[in-house]
């Protein structure tokens, strides 16, 4: 029955940057598959994925989430360990619920990871913060595509992004594609990216006080992907996100 | 016994030459003060001297501690015992000024075969080190530099080298953009940290003031990539009445 669903082309937006060759390797699996999240009015929720090595080294997640009035989902992720992986959710919200999603991608080699939003704001006071941080070296590719989508009539919508990305190796490159359809007329939507490298100055600064230079790249880059993390309510769910995210860095500082 | 032996030390950054040949040598005990006008190219030492990217050594010999510097790579030097107070101190975001000076302190620790500090032994040696700087002890907790004012930056460049306890301290200007009080403070900061028969101190500075408290055993002037004139602690004083137009003109 899966096989009734084409392989995705880059001319789908939502799949501009995949690597579609690793993608066909598994397709016959996993084409369609899809969780459904449901997030009754007024209440919260929350998911963390991680993307695990896997043979072959493909992984994709997709979510399908709804969130009734009033309520809440957090979603926070980390994009590793596989050469080809993609996070993929889509979210509905209702009238003043609220999603939030803090995603790291971190990746050397010449892997592909990407994170891929699609939020709709379908209904008034709904609001969104999305803190994507990626962190990429060799020939690796990553990527966020965040697509906010507010409907005519969904007022006071607030829907922020925040994507940063830091490229250790000029080889590397990172997109950033924020899409915005706003049809109502009181929203805000502050979107930021940027891409960067490590500063010089703050590494030659801490090997001068005797940091060694693989460490004083991991002590700046844990900070910089800490963003991701700093909206788990969690602290044992946090810290546990921070040690596989500080795994994963250890591969690439 | 000689702390620091610089000779005939030439250098260049993106292909201009800065330093053209610098003769200086630093023994235990002693505290140099070097002042010279702006572009003379006294940072430009300081950062030759802690192995900064960008600024080749074209001719000429360091050593410290006996050994040769240049076949050190920054991180080694400061675990040998060097210490680079900057002009212009680095803000790290993100990363807390505590977890920051373990990190620095461990690390030069693990290079010279010692056992780490705990985390609580670390912790009352950075507090100790802020109590007598004068500086919040809150202030070690916040993330390097980011959002300090000038003379804070330039306060807790002496709290670190309070902690990290090195053998030979570089300052580049640690006394400008500090006021009166906190003139003083550092100074002795410096004297208390510093002024022991097993260490030396190079004092990059522009200002008399700091000298009445860091007595300097020598005063060189740099001026053009050269020492062009030492002397004792007098010459500080005639070079703020004289100028250093003048001071260089009769060397
Ligand atoms: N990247 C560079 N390219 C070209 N010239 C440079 C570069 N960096 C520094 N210089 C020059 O080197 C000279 C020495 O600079 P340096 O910062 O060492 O001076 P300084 O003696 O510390 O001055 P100040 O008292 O103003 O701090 C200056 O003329 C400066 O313009
Ligand atoms: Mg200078």
């Amino acid at each position: 029955m899966n096989e009734t669903l084409p392989l995705p082309t880059r001319r789908d937006e939502a799949w501009r940057y995949a690597d579609l060759g690793a993608l066909e390797s598994v397709w016959a699996d996993i084409a369609g598959q899809r969780e459904t999240i449901d997030v009754p009015a007024g209440e919260t929720a929350s998911r963390q994925i991680v993307l695990e090595a896997a043979e072959p080294n493909v992984s994709v997640r997709t979510l399908d989430v709804h969130v009734g009035k009033g309520g809440r989902f957090a979603l926070h992720c980390l994009a590793i360990d596989t050469d080809y992986g993609r996070i993929a959710v889509d979210v509905r919200l209702e009238d003043g619920a609220h999603f939030e999603l803090g995603g790291a991608i971190l990746g050397g080699c010449e892997r592909t990871l990407e994170i891929v939003t699609d939020v709709r704001h379908d209904e008034p006071n709904g609001t969104s913060n999305q803190v994507v941080r990626s962190v990429l070296a060799d020939k690796a590719t990553g990527s966020f595509l965040g697509r906010i989508g507010v409907a005519r009539h969904a007022q006071k919508t607030d829907a922020a992004q925040s994507v940063k990305a830091m490229l250790l190796d000029r080889s590397a490159t990172a997109n950033a594609k924020p899409e915005l359809e706003i049809f109502a007329d009181d929203v805000l939507c502050a979107h930021g990216a940027t891409v960067g490298e490590l500063d010089k100055a703050a590494l030659f600064y801490m090997a001068s006080r005797g940091i060694p230079p693989k460490e004083a790249r991991r002590l700046m880059l844990q900070a910089f992907i800490a963003d991701a993390f700093v909206s788990m309510a969690d602290n044992d769910a946090r810290e546990a996100m921070e040690t596989k995210a500080l795994a994963a860095l250890e591969a690439l500082v | 016994m000689t702390l620091l032996n610089i000779e005939n030390l030439h250098a260049e950054v993106d292909g201009k030459p800065i330093l053209k040949g610098i003769d200086l040598a630093i023994g235990a005990g002693e505290i140099h003060a070097v002042m010279g006008p702006n572009g003379a190219g006294k940072s430009t030492l300081a950062y030759v001297l802690g192995g900064r990217d960008g600024y080749e050594v074209t001719q000429g010999k360091v050593t410290f501690g006996g050994e040769d510097l240049f076949e050190m790579d920054p991180h080694e030097r400061a675990a040998a015992g060097m210490f680079l107070g900057f002009q212009y101190p680095v803000e790290i975001p993100g990363v807390s000024n505590i977890q920051f000076l373990r990190a620095a302190v461990n690390a030069q620790r693990e290079a010279r075969g010692e056992d780490p500090l705990s985390a609580g032994d670390f912790l009352k040696v950075a507090r100790e080190q802020a109590k007598a700087l004068k500086m919040d002890a809150d202030m070690l907790k916040r993330a390097v530099n980011v959002g300090f004012s000038g003379g804070e930056k330039k306060r807790n460049e002496m709290v670190q080298m309070g902690i990290i306890d090195p053998k030979l301290a570089i300052l580049d200007e640690t006394d400008s953009g500090l006021d009166i009080d906190a003139l003083r403070t550092v100074g002795e900061g410096i004297n208390a940290i510093m002024r022991k028969p097993d260490k030396g101190v190079l004092l990059i500075t522009h200002y008399q003031r700091l000298l009445e408290t860091v007595k300097p055993d020598y005063v060189h002037v740099l001026a053009a990539g050269r020492i062009v004139k030492t002397g004792g602690p007098d010459l500080a004083l005639q070079l703020e009445e004289e100028g250093y137009e003048a001071v260089a003109e009769a060397a």
